[in-house]
């Protein structure tokens, strides 16, 4: 328990970390954010926004960095991130709270299916080592490398413009003609139909790197005495790569932070791609309209979910390996 | 060069050397600028316009050779930048260890663990218009998320060199910290500060081509494959049928991303000998006289046998897949 206290603790320092440069990043640039929100809003924004924008960076205020620095976290901490300037009237985290489902869904699954997978074809390739399988690297490099928003523009050539074997044209979340959000089995069949291009293309672009960690931990593992003992002992031969497999899965998880933020980067781009209605696409669309409020209330959120699911790794972690729950 | 013998290595070095040479020529050999109109919008590709054109009516041929070179600036002097940053960094925290490390160790995780694209998005977003064309400055920014990696491998390679007699002896002798650094652990780290910056560099490259795809840096200045990726998504280019505009760059992209990955490959078995007698084949075994079985816990040595063939380590890793 102490590790895991341990790692919380370093989660608090980084979310602190992340809070703070999004205070400070506005006000150390050079030029003035509001003048340009404004501009790009086109008139559209009354008085009180205008006011409220204004108290926001801490424009004609007359506050001290420091009061303002103290009255951003008061605002974030009960909810409160601001007003969208795209999105007028509505609140940052309105916005945001209408997209963040579709992408914690569609991401999380398909990380926890790529995981899966990449683990256990790594493991396989790993055992047999030097076989025809190993001729799987090059092209898991290759994987490795091709941006997932070209994958992405790829697989939505084929599989939509081409072979119409998914919704083509103006790929969104569901089919918003004929559905309604909610727990009817139209809308959740169209949802699952939407989301499946998008997670193909997440699970294909990251399977790679899971399977070459995976494949050159086996390759260490399996020179330990104890895979060696349990072979020696006759088990079967499943029973032992299941023990080399559980020892060689642990750098896997505990490299889970260094790979998620690759995970998020590559899906925020699919989403672009497939015009799928969620944190990516929004923030895209925030960056082209310069709604900085929403810029750093979605920056705020990627990294808290990230957070959370490393969070989520360190307690698997805990619960796989003995060794960490020792005392002392 | 034994490491060239490596087969792998040495078609990394082949497909980054394609690529230097499109990133040095390019511009001079490209028929047109990049956004010149030149022609009639999707004009299918033809004997004057190789790749055919763009909704504009531009030459993708001639955007297509236009596209490597800033890319290739960028995620080098990124690479050099942020490797310089996380030997500066790792080697400082595992030699010196105690308050020092605590701290440099706690500011990599955080960078390492803090989503680096939507952190590059509002740093990048926040940047005056003219600012955001700087070759250098796209560069500096990206190496501020890309040093973490490296810094924590090169601290625990650190940490394990300090222990060592000959890093005692030094110190025994009177020498000085820095002469200790650069003159007795530095050198011993540089295969993976090569790997590190082969990584960082691969890192530095998608990372690019991302940001402009997402158009959170200038789209048309540098022109880059990532211009090209944004227009064509932009314009829709796979509706219209225009596939090659899209396809030649994002495959450009995953080749040269590739050959950065074989490179690290070949310092990776370089250095660990385990992955490297992993990676022989039957043929490379035979040839040095070793037959191999499906067994466990033997990694296959090569050991010259009284009745082999004594062959050198350079044949046997020539042999290597």
């Amino acid at each position: 328990m102490y590790v895991l206290a341990r790692r919380l603790a370093f989660y608090a320092v980084t979310a602190y970390v992340a809070v703070s440069v999004n205070f400070f990043l506005p006000h150390m640039m050079p030029g003035d954010p509001v003048e340009t929100m404004i501009a790009s809003a086109g008139g559209q924004l009354d008085q009180r926004s205008v006011e409220a924008l204004k108290a926001q960076f801490g424009v004609d205020t007359g506050q001290s960095l420091w009061a303002q620095y103290w009255h951003y976290w008061g605002q974030l901490l009960q909810g409160n991130l601001g007003i969208s300037i795209s999105k007028y009237p509505s609140t940052v985290s309105q916005t945001i709270g209408a997209a963040l489902w579709w992408t914690v869904i569609l991401v999380g699954t398909a990380t926890v299916i790529s995981f899966i997978l990449g683990t256990a074809i790594g493991a396989i390739v790993g055992w047999r080592r030097g076989s025809v399988l190993d001729n799987l690297l090059p092209a898991a490099t290759f994987f490795q490398a091709i941006p997932y928003f070209f994958l992405a523009t790829v697989l939505l050539y084929l599989f939509a413009e081409k072979w119409h074997v998914f919704p083509n044209a103006d790929f969104k979340s569901y089919d918003t003609n004929n559905y309604v959000i909610g727990l009817n089995p139209g809308f959740i069949g169209s949802a699952v139909q939407h989301a499946i291009l998008p997670a193909l293309t997440i699970v294909l672009a990251s399977v790679a790197g899971w399977i070459v960690g995976m494949r050159n931990m086996m390759v260490t593992t399996m020179d330990e005495d104890y895979v060696l003992v349990a072979q020696a002992k006759g088990l079967p031969k499943r029973r032992v790569i299941w023990y080399a497999a559980r020892n060689a899965v642990l750098p896997s998880i505990s490299s889970f932070a260094n790979a998620l933020s690759f995970v998020v980067a590559g899906s925020l781009l699919t989403e672009l791609v497939f015009s799928y209605q969620g944190i990516g696409s929004l923030l895209l669309n925030a960056v082209q309209s310069e709604d900085y409020p929403l810029i750093q209330g979605i920056f705020l959120i990627i990294t808290f979910a990230v957070l959370a699911a490393n969070l989520l790794a360190d307690t698997v972690y805990v619960l796989l390996d003995p060794r960490t729950r020792q005392e002392g | 060069m034994r490491i060239l013998r490596n087969r792998k290595t040495l078609s990394g070095v082949i497909l980054l050397l394609l690529f230097v040479f499109l990133a040095v020529f390019g511009p001079t050999l490209a028929p047109y600028q990049p956004l010149a109109i030149v022609g009639k919008p999707w004009e299918g590709p033809s004997g004057s316009h190789w790749f055919g054109t763009t909704q504009e009516g531009y030459d993708v041929w001639s955007q297509f050779l236009n596209g490597a070179r800033s890319i290739l600036i960028i995620s080098f002097l990124s690479g050099v930048i942020a490797t310089v940053l996380s030997v500066i960094i790792g080697v400082a925290a595992g030699y010196f260890g105690g308050l020092a490390d605590n701290f440099l160790s706690m500011l990599a995780n955080i960078f390492l663990v803090l989503p680096a694209l939507p952190f590059l998005i509002v740093i990048n977003s926040y940047l005056p218009a003219g600012n955001k064309a700087s070759t250098a400055l796209m560069a500096a920014i990206i190496s501020l998320t890309g040093w973490a990696w490296g810094a924590r491998v090169l601290r625990s390679q650190t940490l394990s060199l300090r222990k060592r007699d000959f890093v005692d002896a030094a110190g025994i002798s009177g020498e000085r910290a820095w002469r200790i650094i650069g003159f007795e652990i530095v050198p011993n780290l540089v295969p993976v500060i090569a790997s590190s910056f082969l990584f960082t560099t691969l890192y530095a490259m998608g990372t690019y081509v991302a940001l402009t795809f997402v158009g959170a840096v200038d789209v048309n200045a540098p022109w880059s494959w990532g211009s090209m990726l944004f227009w064509a998504q932009a314009d829709q280019a796979a509706a219209s049928g225009a596939w090659v505009w899209f396809a030649a760059p994002g495959v450009a992209v995953a080749l040269l991303g590739t050959s950065l990955a074989l490179l690290n490959f070949g310092i990776d078995e370089f250095i660990n000998p385990r992955l490297r007698a992993a990676g022989l084949s039957r043929k490379g075994l035979r040839a040095v006289g070793v037959t191999r079985r499906h067994t466990l816990g033997l990694t296959p040595v090569v050991r010259p046998a009284a009745d082999a063939v004594v062959v050198s380590p350079a044949e046997i890793i020539e042999e290597t897949v």
